[in-house]
């Protein structure tokens, strides 16, 4: 009989449901098979013209009906699909979930189709002045829904019967395990015995990509796109912008079991710190995501030793990949040299505000599946950063508990322990 | 009967049109007949309600953080500055260090002439998403994507201010402000956080922030009016406002271990999301009062109200059935602040609790005498568009 209670006497948080969107496929079925056997889903973007751009990859979602119809259309579909997949996997009425959502999505603006066609729609008058008018002149709220915050996570409401008023939010590259750890505190705090946390994000708009351009945030690896994404490499430069959604129904392990329900997994512990450095940059000791990893084991109720595979943010951005790096090899001691680390990233490319969720599903499919997804493009590896990084070929092996990592803009550390069995 | 765990708030952090401070806005509040500040120039034919005069190297000593941010970002990291300062935890390592914080935001500020350059072009370019390239690839300011990101407000308040526990950003106009109190206190209760700093801010003076609003008709146009009168007048009846709000909600035992001083303790905070298009927004309002438990007596009622008409309407239905209830709507004289206006509304409750005494009306017409030391005060936050929330705030 597994303790339904943690170390520190709170329910403990099972996973029932999982769902999953990245430029591999739609669900884990797809998805699990591409990642598996080293496929990229890095491509030449076609979305919009690339002239002037010095990046023309990313990992968008380009096969989905929304694709096409702005930041806010897509990632209201990302969510809905994977939400629906992990609600029915979990056995739970789609129409009626009845606890709370949180979703982590991007920020919204009006999407530029929106403002030239509304600026073009008449000649008087100019810039600001003009958009304002003809916008109080409309008469559907299509376009303003696509500009309020909350809009994304209304629609999911009414369509999932969730509880409540829905949480949307951001922690930059983080959201996605925040909107899990959110979920989390409220199954343990007793506020609910079931929460939806979603990480979506349809976001690689043009001027998405310029922004991060803008920064040298991004690879410019474009003639082998399939190759750009390569953390832990050595010729590493930037990371891919891509898309994704991945949801998961938490549930408290009481009530799971009470209603028999299949364990996919639990969440053991969440752990966060925020870096006071620089708005882009981490703090060159590393402490705070040292002190996010320390956060979640301890919250976890478990020592370094019992971690057994980490899931890397592994942005294949210079700094990212080398703090990563210090911080694992911190935590862990020697310990790292034979552990596998392996980053998703390599062939998703960074899914942004979804990527917490993103990683987290595969972070249990992996433990469910005793299959390490790898870490391709491994051909140079970066002599200053000694990993197993599973190079370039999945590996068989048992693993019981990973640690997924997220690391963002803005001094955003998270870090989830998740373990395959309750105990 | 108190509890270690329950909720206290140690620190106001409060910047807006009447200036910055509890102090400078309780004597303007509570000067009878208070006449707002309003421009009604700039942003013709919308009026709006503008920052004060503020200077940034108070709270933001950095010139060099300054510029890394827009107005937005500024404002809220000079009010939470206010609210750690008022709560004696500013300058102190071990408990910046340590303390949690959850801000509401939307979003920074675009750069206004890029884009009206860029809008000005597609007149005469049928190749407008290459013009696009062309032009944000060489006219955008690098940095400019980092004033604009939601979560970097409370980025820059870890990195002033030190603050640094962990930092969690809701986005969604007022119920963000809403979800942001509710999980603070929630994590306080249930002995996660011992110290968290919670609030929002809103910079209007941006076109925009305008079309944020416009997009739905939602702004009033013509000449200035309460938020209750609104009604039947052009626009949309939402009249915006600069401004911020922080607030220190710390719990009991913590606060009182260090000495400070308790403005006020944080009762239950309640939220929904009614289905308004099914017209349940007045069951909504009247079922959150329910489960808010309010106290037997007249209540003093800091209202949130926008002036949208439809939600302010349901609001002031349901409030004005419960003869108990004595409302006060601080937008008519601050403007709407968006994700701000549920911090800022608890705000202005627990310094009625603080001061023991109600607000004098903000528009006779609408609102009825309040008299004696409210012991409790209730905070609603109706969305002008969606979600809702409020919470008591009660004597410490």
């Amino acid at each position: 009989m597994a303790n339904l209670k943690d170390h520190m006497g709170r329910p403990v948080v099972a996973v029932t449901g999982i769902g999953v969107v990245t430029s591999l496929g739609v669900g884990k079925t797809d998805n699990w098979a591409a990642l598996t056997s080293g496929k990229s889903g890095i491509h030449p973007i076609s979305r919009f013209p690339v002239d002037h751009l010095n990046t023309r990859i990313s990992g968008m979602v380009d096969f989905l009906p929304s694709s096409s119809k702005g930041a806010s259309h897509l990632t209201y579909e990302l969510a809905e699909t994977v939400a629906q997949e992990a609600v029915s996997e979990a056995g739970l009425d789609s129409g009626d979930f009845g606890g709370p959502l949180f979703l982590a999505s991007p920020p919204v603006e009006l999407d530029w189709a929106d403002r030239f066609s509304l600026y073009n729609s008449d000649k008087k008058d100019g810039g600001s002045e003009r958009l304002l008018r003809v916008a109080r002149a409309l008469k559907e709220l299509d376009i303003f829904e696509t500009t309020q915050f909350g809009s994304i996570a209304d629609r999911l409401a009414d369509r999932f019967g969730t509880r409540g008023l829905p949480i949307t939010l951001s922690t930059a590259c983080a959201s996605g395990a925040t909107a899990i750890q959110l979920g989390v505190e409220a199954i343990r705090r007793g506020e609910c015995d079931k929460a939806l946390s979603i990480g979506a994000d349809g976001s690689a708009t043009a001027e998405a990509l310029i922004r991060f351009s803008l920064l040298s945030a991004l690879s410019t690896h474009n003639d082998i796109p399939e190759k750009a994404s390569k953390p832990f490499s050595k010729d590493r430069d930037g990371f891919v912008l891509a898309e994704g959604s991945g949801a998961l129904v938490l549930e408290s392990l009481e009530a799971a079991l009470a209603r028999g329900a299949t364990i996919l997994g639990i969440m053991r512990g969440c752990g966060e710190k925020a870096d006071d450095f620089h708005r882009t940059r981490s703090k060159p000791d590393a402490s705070p995501a040292i002190a996010a990893v320390r956060a979640a084991l301890a919250d976890a109720g478990m020592s370094e030793d019992e971690i057994e595979y980490v899931n890397a943010h592994g942005t294949s951005t210079p700094e990212n990949d080398k703090m990563e790096h210090l911080s694992l090899s911190t935590v862990f001691g020697e310990r790292i040299g034979s552990m596998p680390v392996s980053s998703n990233k390599s062939m998703i490319g960074h899914t942004l505000s979804a990527a917490g969720a993103v990683e987290a599903a595969f972070s249990l499919m992996t433990m469910r599946e005793s299959v390490i997804p790898p870490t391709i493009n491994y051909d140079n590896p970066d002599p200053a950063i000694v990993l197993d990084v599973v190079p370039n070929k999945k590996r068989n092996a048992e693993v019981g508990t990973v640690l997924s990592n997220s690391f963002g803009f803005g001094g955003q550390n998270t870090c989830l322990v998740m373990a395959r069995e309750p105990v | 009967m108190s509890s270690p765990h329950d909720v206290v708030i140690t620190g106001i952090g409060l910047v807006s049109s009447l200036g910055e401070g509890p102090d400078a806005h309780w004597q303007k509040l509570t000067q009878p007949g208070f006449q707002p500040v309003l421009d009604a120039e700039r942003f013709a034919p919308y009026t709006i309600h503008p920052l004060p005069e503020i200077d940034w190297n108070l709270q933001i000593a950095k010139r060099g953080d300054q510029r890394q941010m827009e107005t937005w970002q500024r404002l809220g990291t000079y009010a939470a500055g206010l609210a750690l300062d008022d709560a004696g935890i500013k300058g102190n390592d071990e408990l910046s260090t340590t303390m949690d914080m959850v801000v509401a935001a939307g979003g920074g500020e675009r750069d206004e002439a890029v884009d009206a350059a860029i809008l000005a072009a597609s007149e005469s370019r049928n190749d407008r998403d290459v013009l696009l390239n062309e032009k944000l690839t060489t006219e955008l300011r690098p940095t400019l994507f980092l004033a604009q990101l939601s979560n970097l407000l409370a980025g820059n308040i870890s990195i002033v201010h030190k603050v640094t526990g962990s930092s969690r950003t809701f986005m969604g106009e007022e119920g963000a402000g809403v979800s942001a109190v509710e999980t603070a206190a929630a994590r306080i209760r249930s002995g996660q956080s011992t110290h968290v700093l919670v609030g929002g801010a809103f910079q209007t003076e941006h076109s925009d922030m305008l079309l944020g609003y416009e997009l739905a008709g939602y702004l009033h146009r013509g000449p200035w009016k309460p938020v209750w009168q609104r009604q039947g007048s052009e626009g949309g009846g939402v009249v915006t406002g600069s401004g911020g709000a922080f607030l220190v909600l710390e719990q009991r035992e913590h606060a009182k271990s260090r000495g400070r001083r308790i403005y006020a303790e944080l009762g239950p905070i309640v939220s929904g999301r009614a289905r308004r298009r099914r017209g349940e927004l007045n069951s909504e309002i009247a079922a959150l009062l329910e489960q808010a438990h309010l106290p037997d007596g007249d209540l003093l009622t800091i209202s949130a109200a926008s002036g949208a008409h439809a939600a302010t309407a349901a609001e002031k239905t349901v409030l004005d059935a419960n003869p108990a209830l004595a409302v006060r709507a601080f937008s008519t004289l601050t403007g709407h602040m968006k994700e701000a206006q549920f911090p800022f509304a608890v705000a202005l409750a627990a310094m009625a609790i603080d001061r023991k005494a109600g607000y004098p009306v903000f528009d006779a017409t609408a609102e009825k005498p309040f008299d004696g030391a409210p012991g409790t005060v209730l905070a609603t936050a109706i969305g002008y568009h969606q979600f809702e929330g409020m919470g008591l705030i009660k004597a410490a």
